[in-house]
Order: structure tokens, then C-alpha cells, then sequence
């Protein structure tokens, strides 16, 4: 009981450590974001590599979440004859939840491991220390245009999820439950709220920041050769995964429950 | 000209340098040897900035440098070209960007001044016609010179070079401290070479330390390191696997055990 009592302490110091440590490297980040010279090319490309290099597989898994929602709701609410309200639905829980959050996954997953396997091998190859020997801080040069990148273009991948999550959810609706194509626009548009679509893309920025934190901080912290490159990419994943979650209940709670928006 | 006094340095427990004390006079080519693990390269880093020592003093022109923030040591980074062992190109860019790199992040210069400065350091280097290659195309020696070609474009009063001639053929390394030669004696640039090439350290060097156990044991002129009677360092110059050097670590690997 001891040993576990001890071991669960550990693994909590641990990690308030590592999240003290993404906030210091926040921190430097957005400071040094506005802080000139200002190199907007870098941060171009890295939005590049970001939005048009995740948009076929988020808008992919959007289209088909939006079909299982119908697919889903369908099975109980046809019992209850409230077949009309699906549209409601989808557009409420993808807008407000599984747009954001399921594009911020696909994105940790695709981006924030091949953010710190680059940076990783940066460090292992003394590519970073080559910056730093040049008088270039590797956070302005390396970290920024990663957090900017991120944080644009999540939100425009998350809204476009939206959209298309929606047309997926119209799929089933109209053609396998036979619900109108005016209907199924009606329902959508007075279940939706500004709100929803707001909050969602509002958590899309914190989702950004922190994948593009937790990636760079395990490729800048990379111990030994490409084991530990390998093992960075996939903790950042991991890590990604757990304070998009847990940043998203919280957010939830703020918006929805504190505030009661 | 580089004063370093008492350094210090151990990672964790292990000590790496230990009260080294070294000097470099302005336009001199020190070569600095050891054994692996001895400490060459963390005084490199330590010079660049790269690590911060314990203890001790570094002096780069008189201006000590231990106790700089990171904004004041950029200043004299600038002054400072390291090449690293690996060459430490930045591989997403293209040799000709690798190189002009500095020129590009500091100097507000034209597209044509940066290539005519990237083509001519790359000319001093020995290479042409390689701007566009990427470093993933090079071989060990290019990468090398690469390096130096983009230290060189810094214009710096100090080069730091990293086993410029390891992992290379020995034309190859020839040609790489002939170019090291030809710096000390074109710009009168003051250099520190670590080098496990004995070759290379009598033909580059107007002076040779040699490091063990964290100090400098010895320091003087080629012809004086080549004919000492020191053992420890006759035992690593002529390398030998017996002698006081392997000795002493048996002898701290039996006592660890």
C-alpha cells in the first residue's frame, strides 16, 4: 500500500514538473512570438504543412462520424418516432464536440509526433546546438512557427470538420431515413447556436497550443540516439492526447457550467 | 585569444573537466587531444556557450564569458564559428541555405549579395556547383566542409573545430587541414582543434595540449608533444594498448568493481 501510495506521489510530482515546464516554454513562446524580427515565411510553411496536409484525413473522419451519429441516434429515435430531431444532433455534438476534439487527435497524431521526431533528430544530429552556436534561439526559430501554425490552422481544419461532418450526418438523413433535404437544414440551423460553433473553435486554440508545445518540448528534451527520438514522438502523442482531453473537460466546464454561456 | 582558468564541469556525478586551465593566443592554432570522454568537446560547448561550467573562468578577449546572459553571449557568438563533429548541417535546407544561413538571419542583404558570399565560401572550401544539393547527398568529408563553408560566411575571429578529419578518407583529411592551415594563415583566425588524428594535430597545430582526467598534462609545440618523454601522452601519441593510460583505467574499472 505504501509502495503504491509512494509511486502514485511520484508519478504526480512528475508530472506537475513536466506541465511547469510546458508553461515556462509557453511562455518564452508567445513572448517571443511578438517579439521582432518577425519571420512570417516560417510560420506560412508550417501552416502548410499543418491545414492542407491534414484536411483529407480529418474531413474523412468527420464525414463518417457525422454518418454514425445518424446511424446511432437513428436506432433510438426512430422508436420514438423523433427521427426529425437527428439533424439537431449532429450538428449540436459535432459543432460543439467531436469536430474539435476528433481533428485535434488526427492532428496531435500527425503533426505533434512529427514535430518532435524532427526536432528530436535535430537535437541528436547538434542541429540545435548548431542554432544556438549561431546566435539563434531555437525556441524563436523552431518553437514559434510551430505554435503559430498549429494555432491557425486547427481551428480552420476543426470548422471545416464541421461542415462536412454535417453533410455526412445529411447522407443518412436523407437517403437512408428520409428525412427532407428542407427539413434536415431547418432542424440543423435552429439547433445550432453561435455558441457552439464559437466554444468549439475557441478549444481548437488551446488544442493547437498544446500540441504544438507538448511536441516540441519532447523533440527539445530528447535524450540519446533515434531510441530516443522514437520514444519522444511517442510520448508527445500520448501526452498530446491526455491535455486535449482533459483540457477539453475543463473547458466544457468553464463555458458551459461556470459561466453557464 | 582565449584564457580559460579552473574549469570546471561534471554531469551528474561525472566529472568531466576538472580545474582545466588552457590559453590560446590571438591568431594560434591549438590542437587539443585526449581520449574519448576526456573533455574536448564540453570545453568547445563551453566556449560557444553551448554548456554552462560549474566553476572556473573563460576569458575571450579579455571579456569573461561565464557569467554573460544568453543576449550578450549572442553578440559574441557572432564572433565565434564552431564546426561541429557531424557537420551539423541543417538537413531541410539546401547546402547553398545551410551556408548562407547566418547572412540571411542577421544581415538584411540582397538575394544576389548572399549568393555571391555563399558561392565564394564555398570556393574557399574547395567546392562549386553544390548550392542546390541537400546535405542528405553529401559525403562525410563535403558535409565537413559544408560546415566550415557556413562558419566562414560568419566572417569569425574564432573557429572551434570539432574532429574536423574524423570519419573521412586521408585525402580527404589532407585536404581539410590544408584549408584549416590556409585560415590561420589568410585571416588569422585563432583556432582550437579536437582531434584524435595525430597526423592532423602535428601538421595544423602551432601548438598541442593534451587533456587526461579533466586537466591539460601536457602543452607545448609539435616537435615538443612528438618527442615528449611524458608517458601517459607517449603512450597516446605512439598508441600503444599498454601503458599508463590503460593501466590507470583497469585500475578504475577494478576498483568500481
Amino acid at each position: 500500500m505504501l509502495e503504491f501510495v509512494t509511486r502514485a506521489g511520484y508519478i504526480v510530482v512528475d508530472w506537475v514538473r513536466y506541465l511547469g515546464q510546458l508553461t515556462v516554454l509557453w511562455g518564452q513562446t508567445c513572448a517571443l512570438a511578438v517579439t521582432p524580427p518577425y519571420k512570417g515565411t516560417r510560420s506560412l510553411i508550417q501552416s502548410h504543412r499543418i491545414g492542407p496536409g491534414s484536411f483529407v484525413i480529418s474531413a474523412l473522419v468527420a464525414f463518417f462520424v457525422g454518418m454514425i451519429i445518424a446511424l446511432q441516434m437513428a436506432y433510438q429515435m426512430v422508436q420514438l418516432s423523433a427521427e426529425m430531431y437527428i439533424p439537431n444532433i449532429i450538428a449540436v455534438s459535432l459543432t460543439r464536440e467531436l469536430a474539435p476534439v476528433l481533428t485535434a487527435l488526427i492532428v496531435a497524431g500527425r503533426i505533434g509526433a512529427g514535430i518532435a521526431a524532427e526536432i528530436g533528430s535535430m537535437v541528436v544530429t547538434e542541429q540545435v546546438d548548431a542554432l544556438k552556436a549561431f546566435a539563434v534561439n531555437p525556441v524563436k526559430y523552431l518553437v514559434v512557427p510551430r505554435f503559430l501554425g498549429l494555432v491557425l490552422m486547427l481551428p480552420v481544419l476543426a470548422m471545416l470538420s464541421d461542415i462536412i461532418g454535417i453533410w455526412g450526418g445529411y447522407v443518412i438523413c436523407v437517403f437512408k431515413l428520409h428525412i427532407g433535404h428542407e427539413m434536415f437544414w431547418k432542424m440543423t440551423f435552429s439547433a445550432l447556436k453561435m455558441k457552439d460553433i464559437a466554444t468549439g473553435l475557441l478549444k481548437t486554440i488551446f488544442f493547437g497550443m498544446i500540441i504544438a508545445i507538448v511536441g516540441c518540448h519532447q523533440g527539445l528534451t530528447v535524450k540519446g540516439g533515434a531510441e530516443g527520438v522514437g520514444k519522444a514522438t511517442t510520448t508527445a502523442v500520448v501526452r498530446s492526447f491526455i491535455l486535449i482531453i482533459m483540457t477539453d473537460c475543463l473547458i466544457t466546464f468553464i463555458f458551459y457550467f461556470l459561466l453557464n454561456m | 585569444m582565449i584564457e580559460i582558468h579552473n574549469l570546471y564541469k561534471a554531469f551528474g556525478s561525472q566529472m568531466v573537466l576538472n580545474n582545466l586551465n588552457l590559453t590560446v593566443r590571438r591568431g594560434e592554432t591549438k590542437a587539443v587531444i585526449g581520449r574519448s570522454g576526456v573533455g574536448k568537446s564540453v570545453l568547445l560547448k563551453s566556449i560557444v556557450g553551448l554548456v554552462r561550467p560549474e566553476s572556473g573562468s573563460i576569458k575571450i578577449n579579455g571579456v569573461e564569458v561565464t557569467s554573460l546572459n544568453d543576449k550578450e553571449y549572442n553578440k559574441l557568438r557572432m564572433e565565434i564559428g564552431m564546426v561541429f563533429q557531424g557537420g551539423a548541417l541543417f538537413d531541410s535546407m539546401s547546402v547553398g541555405d545551410n551556408v548562407g544561413f547566418v547572412l540571411d538571419e542577421f544581415m538584411a542583404l540582397d538575394r544576389k549579395t548572399v549568393r555571391d558570399r555563399v558561392r565564394d565560401a564555398l570556393a574557399m572550401v574547395g567546392l562549386k556547383d553544390v548550392e542546390d544539393m541537400m546535405p542528405s547527398q553529401l559525403s562525410g568529408g563535403m558535409k565537413k566542409r559544408v560546415s566550415l563553408a557556413r562558419v566562414l560566411c560568419m566572417e569569425p575571429q574564432i573557429i572551434l573545430y570539432d574532429e574536423p578529419t574524423s570519419e573521412v578518407d586521408p585525402i580527404t583529411a589532407a585536404a581539410i587541414n590544408n584549408l584549416i592551415i590556409e585560415l590561420h594563415d589568410k585571416l588569422k583566425v585563432t583556432s582550437i582543434v579536437v582531434t584524435h588524428d595525430m597526423n592532423s594535430a602535428y601538421k595544423v597545430a602551432d601548438s598541442i595540449a593534451m587533456f587526461y582526467r579533466g586537466q591539460v598534462i601536457a602543452d607545448g609545440k609539435p616537435d615538443e608533444i612528438r618527442n615528449t618523454q611524458h608517458p601517459v601522452v607517449r603512450q597516446f601519441i605512439t598508441g600503444q594498448d599498454r601503458g599508463p593510460i590503460t593501466e590507470d583505467e583497469n585500475l578504475i574499472f577494478g576498483h568500481v568493481k
